[in-house]
């Protein structure tokens, strides 16, 4: 990895989390995702990694060590700005589309920020131009497909601008369908983008950089090809490939 | 009660009534209801021009009367309760087909009828041609507490979520076998309703942290706004304006 | 139990009205000490829960079943304040979306199966759990009685405010006897639905619970000298808990006062005779006079300016406050007795 000459676009260091009921979650993550990058962050259930993004934009606040998005550390002082360079999207779309209108929802966010007017107008046309469903915007979330409603999820985040898209679980519940269309939309950002799943077929379509979180710390980093070739990694960590499936041009 | 599809309530249209801004319909509505109930009982004639009036509504809103009745089963438990009283009534009797009923009796029984029955009609037509988004916004251009028009918008949006969810439970149950027969059944509905419950709280909770992720700060923003001419609030007014006059001459008639 | 229009006079509807407002307004600021900037989407979820179990239907006795009313679940799971505003957005949106209950019943209805349900059941709660010698083991048997007496009292307060302003010619000691019988029979199906999930939630999530907080078992300390106890961080105290039902009866008690008393300052022989006769007579005399003198007295008594405030809508709840409070101070002892009389 050749270090990028701006700031990271995400960077933690030593991070580490114990819950208020002590069971401690994260023992030191390292990592670095630069500018426009595409990073899968695999791990099993139980590894961490929800409780990992929840510290990339300050819903939980690190027991020890740091994170920084674009050069900005996450703190008390910073969280407004912070929320706005992150763009979560939740698991559930239904979660995340709380909105009477697709259009209020996707407005949700820059409004927050005080974007107002034609400006918000535009931000919200272009946030579901570029998910590839420029013509919801008035109807009722509960009214889309399950793989629309993913996307207007994603489009919620996009229409703040922000510098590093977060992903949870993005392929579950998708039909192979909707599972295609959302992966023609990431591929087509040109934000940072770091998916946290164990869909690893899906890891090797979009990602050209893997991290695996076990136990809380970050046990391996490269191409997701390679990673998904070792055998013996995967077998430590509790992933597999679904069967029948071979990772092609396999070093021997 | 009418299932949780809410938006089978709202009749997409493009009329007079339909653009009419929310916040001039809500008090209308309102209005119309205040003047119906404090209307003598006896004023039949009253009650016959307030009938006037909401089909007269139906009609500029292009709902077919098939649409209203369909509706109007809500009010089924109380029309029992109103055929109950001429029975139960007390004070002087009259014998109708060989019954002995209560003048008193009958007086409320069409007093309710009559009024319950207009309240319930002025309310689905309202329904019927405002969004419930759009009732939403007007609930908030009528200054109601921003708490309450809030809860009301989450409720409205997973109300079918949970219903949903409720849904699949009672399949999972019945088709294990399960049905609800007498009183003790009643923990295996009850643990269903605590599950129901710890899934919606969770919910919330997540519901919460996905407006934080966005920016949310205590305060929901103003995204979208209607605004009311004073022409819109004068059409608005007829309905309640007429009913008011009409109420009017039926109170120095009586 | 959705109250109609058309069954309660205008005046008994606008005064329920204006206990519902000033209910909410105190709900709704300490809801916000309850769920601080959550409050929106958490109460907003609850209420959808609440909506759901209503149609929730569970048998009774052979052939019947009943539906939950909800206030003392909710109560219990995520405390009064929130409750009271869970259950009145169900009814409000109930009344405006499914035409389900009289826009002008709107105060009945939310003062009676929101407000009353909620600050019974949790005060009958907490009183319960208090005398208990095990509080967390009593918690559902505490629901339970909160429940049960709930409904009934909902009956009760629905029985009084029928008694003062109702437009149906029945005797009101049967009214009494017909709802409370009946009711007594729906709270106990309601007590066991709301134990029993209260339960259910408990034995899964107890931190969810509003009316278990603080009540979670001791922790051990292992230290040489032998294993020591200490308490849990300190609950955020519930003591405030009669708090709502003074409000509450505060409040009933400007509104009851302020009714009555325009019944009061015209005709007090009357008022003495529904006093006396448990409004029979009062039916009777008003048959007499020709027309439900209730009804009548709605129109002509309130006047011209009431009705133009009910015309104006919302803004009418707020003068009846002011109104009702006023009167309330120059006729509270007369307002006393047919209160008592009443109950």
């Amino acid at each position: 990895m050749t270090p990028p000459p701006s700031p990271p676009s995400l960077s933690v260091r030593r991070l580490a989390y114990a819950y208020p009921d002590g069971t401690q979650a994260l023992f030191g993550v390292d990592l670095t995702i630069g500018r426009g990058e595409r990073v899968a962050l695999l791990g099993p259930n139980g590894a961490g990694k929800t409780t990992l993004v929840m510290h990339l934009n300050g819903i939980l606040t690190a027991g020890h060590g740091t994170v920084e998005v674009a050069g900005l550390p996450v703190g008390k002082d910073t969280l407004g700005e912070i929320r706005r360079r992150v763009g979560l999207v939740f698991q559930d779309p239904d979660d995340q589309l709380f909105m009477p209108t697709v259009r209020e929802d996707v407005a949700f966010g820059p409004a927050n920020l005080g974007v107002r007017g034609a400006e918000l107008e535009h931000r919200v046309r272009e946030a579901l131009e570029r998910v590839g469903l420029p013509d919801v915007a008035d109807r009722p979330p509960h009214h889309l497909s399950f793989g629309q409603r993913r996307r207007v999820a994603v489009a919620t985040v996009l229409a703040m601008r922000p510098e590093i898209l977060v992903l949870d679980e993005p392929s579950s519940n998708l039909d192979p369908a909707s599972r295609r269309e959302l992966a023609e939309v990431l591929r087509s950002l040109d934000v940072t983008v770091l998916m946290v799943t164990h869909d690893l077929p899906y890891a090797l379509e979009l990602c050209e950089r893997s991290l695996i979180l076990s136990g809380g710390v970050i046990a391996a980093d490269g191409p997701t090809r390679e990673i998904l070739a070792d055998d013996a990694l995967l077998a430590a960590h509790r992933l597999e490939l679904p069967y029948g499936f071979a990772v092609a041009d396999r070093p021997s | 009660m009418g299932a949780g599809h809410h938006h089978q309530l709202y009749r997409p249209g493009d009329t007079v009534v339909h653009r009419l801004p929310p916040q001039c319909k809500l008090p209308a509505v309102a209005a119309f209801a205040v003047v119906v109930v404090a209307t003598p009982r006896d004023a039949f004639w009253a009650f016959g021009v307030y009938a006037l009036l909401l089909a007269g509504v139906a009609a500029a809103a292009r709902v077919p009367a098939r649409f209203v009745l369909r509706r109007m089963v809500v009010e089924v438990p109380f029309v029992v309760f109103a055929l109950a009283l001429p029975v139960i009534g007390l004070g002087a009797r009259v014998e109708v087909l060989g019954v002995s009923l209560s003048v008193e009796g009958l007086w409320a029984a069409w007093n309710i009828l009559a009024k319950a029955t207009l309240g319930v009609v002025a309310s689905i037509l309202l329904a019927a041609t405002t969004e419930p988004r759009m009732m939403l916004l007007g609930a908030r251009r009528l200054r109601l507490p921003q708490t309450l028009v809030q809860i009301a918008m989450f409720m409205l949006r997973y109300m079918d979520v949970i219903l949903d969810e409720m849904r699949r439970m009672r399949v999972a149950r019945e088709s294990r076998g399960f049905a609800a027969r007498d009183v003790r059944q009643l923990p295996v509905l009850a643990k269903s309703a605590g599950a129901l419950f710890i899934r919606s709280y969770e919910r919330g909770e997540r519901v919460h942290l996905a407006m934080l992720s966005r920016g949310y700060n205590g305060s929901m923003p103003i995204i979208d706004d209607v605004g009311a001419s004073a022409a819109s609030w004068a059409v608005a007014a007829v309905l309640p304006v007429a009913a008011l006059a009409t109420a009017a001459l039926s109170w120095s008639l009586s | 139990m959705h109250v109609p229009d058309g069954f309660f006079n205008a005046a008994v509807s606008i005064a329920a009205g204006a206990f519902a407002a000033a209910g909410l307004g105190v709900c709704l600021r300490r809801a916000r000490r309850e769920l601080d900037d959550r409050t929106a989407p958490m109460a907003g979820l609850v209420a959808a829960f609440i909506f759901a179990v209503q149609m929730l239907n569970f048998p009774v006795a052979a052939g019947t079943s009943g539906h939950l009313l909800g206030g003392t679940l909710a109560a219990v799971l995520v405390g009064p304040y929130t409750a009271v505003l869970c259950v009145a957005v169900v009814l409000l949106v109930q009344g405006f979306f499914f035409a389900d209950g009289g826009l002008t019943a709107l105060g009945v209805n939310i003062t009676l199966m929101a407000i009353v349900t909620a600050a019974v059941g949790w005060f009958v709660f907490r009183l319960v759990v208090r005398l208990a010698p095990r509080a967390r083991a009593a918690i559902p048997v505490a629901a339970f009685l909160g429940a049960v007496v709930s409904v009934p009292a909902a009956a009760l307060v629905f029985t009084v405010l029928f008694w003062i302003g109702g437009t149906a010619p029945i005797d009101i000691s049967s009214v009494a006897l017909a709802m409370g019988g009946v009711h007594v029979l729906i709270g106990l199906g309601e007590g066991l639905i709301t134990a029993l999930t209260v339960s259910s939630v408990l034995a899964v999530r107890p931190d969810l619970v509003y009316g278990a907080r603080g009540l979670t078992a001791p922790l051990v300390l292992r230290t040489a000298g032998g294993d020591t106890f200490v308490a849990p961080e300190p609950p955020p105290a519930p003591a405030r808990s009669i708090r709502p039902l003074l409000v509450g009866g505060a409040v009933v008690a400007v509104l009851l006062a302020g009714v009555v008393s325009f019944y009061a300052s015209s005709s007090p022989d009357g008022l003495e005779k529904v006093a006396g006769d448990k409004g029979l007579n009062a039916q009777e005399r008003g048959h007499a006079l020709g027309g439900s003198p209730l009804a009548d007295y709605g129109v002509k008594g309130v006047g011209d300016e009431r009705l133009a405030v009910g015309v104006a809508g919302v803004a009418g709840v707020g003068i009846t406050v002011l109104a009702g409070g006023a009167v309330f101070y120059t006729v509270r002892r007369r307002a006393r007795q047919p209160a008592k009389a009443g109950a």
